[in-house]
């Protein structure tokens, strides 16, 4: 059977990407925020992943406009890298897993989550900043990839309660899987930023740190933030960070932290980062 | 009633924020079509080659145009605007994020920077205008 084997967070600024895709990742500025990858990318090599379920969010890229999902499920065999107004980032087109993807799309509807099933989907820096931050530069991606879309730009949002128990039916699929797939879940976004309005800027220190020393064994304490708190501490972009929850979610009650990074500024954002692994 | 664990009337009472939300989208729908149209390169060089021109294409309000052509992002916002779709036309402009968020606030874009340096907005007094806190 299929297996979750890791979790990790990461944030996912563009202004991340455009310093990778233009190679100013050792200067003084981003030097510090990609050493904080160094880790992970070693990580990667060993672990061999097959497929990713990517949790993260579209920036009116490919939805958003006509339609709003609250939680949206990349069924295609790739996905094309989307033009958000600077042309394409140029990194490998991301290869899907449709086999998977409809088994996920089967399970988690009967399990009363009603996703949307994009039959086609562009995706952009909120899942390819992810895939450099892990593999760094590549030909193409070493790993098969299940974008998950979730809203956490329209509110309301789904709440992070309905995250977390999203991630659990999401561990459930995939344990009923009969493919002996190694899995990696991923919760992108966050931590804290607002990118709108006089309080544009906004960074709490201690509301992330809060959050990252409880993901692993106070979880159930995240889980009662409700969207009001995620604006009011976290900033209005901040409160991405519910799509961690549902990568906590997916790897049961108990986790060991591999790797945490924490790091701020990238350009308006408190960078997050923290490797997780099930126990039993 | 059903219980709710806030009512959506404190979603305004966090200082310089709109909260984005199905109404706002509607209204700033053709807006956000005119930001996504900014998707594509043959759409970019048809705005930078005459902006007003290229507006027309939209239904958007005449506000919103203004506010399009000024580039003013705190405006856009208020017409119901979200960051997200905005960064299309700062994008086009080659502006960074920063420099069209940094916009939003009373301080210049090196000032902005220099805040983000050194550690970002503090939350303090910045999550409730009824709590001051």
């Amino acid at each position: 059977m299929a297996r979750i084997t890791a979790g990790i967070a990461t944030s996912h600024v563009p202004a991340i990407g455009a310093a990778f895709d233009q190679g100013r990742d050792q200067d003084e500025y981003w030097a510090p925020v990609f050493a904080g990858y160094d880790w992970v990318k070693e990580f990667q090599r060993r672990e061999d992943p097959d497929v990713v379920i990517l949790c993260y969010n579209d920036h009116a890229s490919a939805m958003m406009l006509d339609v709003v999902p609250t939680f949206a499920l990349g069924m295609a065999e790739e996905f094309d890298v989307a033009d958000e107004g600077w042309g394409r980032r140029p990194v490998p087109q991301v290869i899907g897993d449709p086999v998977l993807a409809a088994h996920l799309a089967e399970q988690l509807v009967i399990d009363e989550f009603d996703l949307t099933l994009m039959n086609a989907l562009e995706v952009d820096h909120g899942c390819t900043v992810p895939l450099s931050l892990m593999f760094g530069r590549r030909e193409e991606w070493p790993v098969r990839v299940i974008p998950l879309a979730v809203n956490v730009t329209q509110f309301p949002t789904p709440s992070g309660e309905r995250c977390w128990r999203l991630g659990e039916a999401i561990r459930d699929a995939v344990e009923s899987y009969p493919a002996g797939l190694n899995v990696q879940i991923w919760g992108t976004g966050g931590m804290s930023h607002q990118l709108q309005g006089e309080r544009a800027g906004l960074i709490n220190p201690e509301f992330d740190n809060a959050f990252l020393d409880k993901l692993s064994d106070r979880a159930d304490e995240l889980r009662k933030i409700t969207r009001l708190d995620y604006l009011r501490e976290a900033g209005t972009e901040g409160i991405e960070l519910i799509m961690w929850l549902i990568m906590r979610g997916a790897l049961g009650d108990k986790v060991e932290e591999l790797h945490r990074f924490y790091h701020v500024p990238a350009s308006n954002t408190a960078v997050g980062h923290i490797v997780l692994r099930p126990q039993g | 009633m059903r219980t709710r664990l806030y009512s959506l009337e404190e979603l305004n009472d966090i200082p310089g924020t709109t909260v984005f939300n199905a109404l706002r989208s509607r209204q700033a729908y053709h807006l956000h079509k005119f930001c996504m149209s900014l998707m594509q390169e043959d759409n970019r060089a048809a705005f930078r080659a005459d902006e007003r021109a290229y507006l027309e294409r939209f239904r958007m309000s005449a506000e919103q145009k203004q506010a399009v052509l000024a580039r003013d992002f705190t405006k856009l916002i208020d017409l119901g605007g979200n960051i997200y779709f905005l960064v299309k036309l700062s994008n086009t402009d080659g502006w960074s994020t920063q420099k069209a968020v940094s916009s939003m606030t009373d301080l210049t874009p090196d000032a902005y920077a220099a805040m983000m340096r050194a550690g970002g907005r503090s939350p303090e007094g910045q999550r409730s205008i009824r709590g001051k806190n």
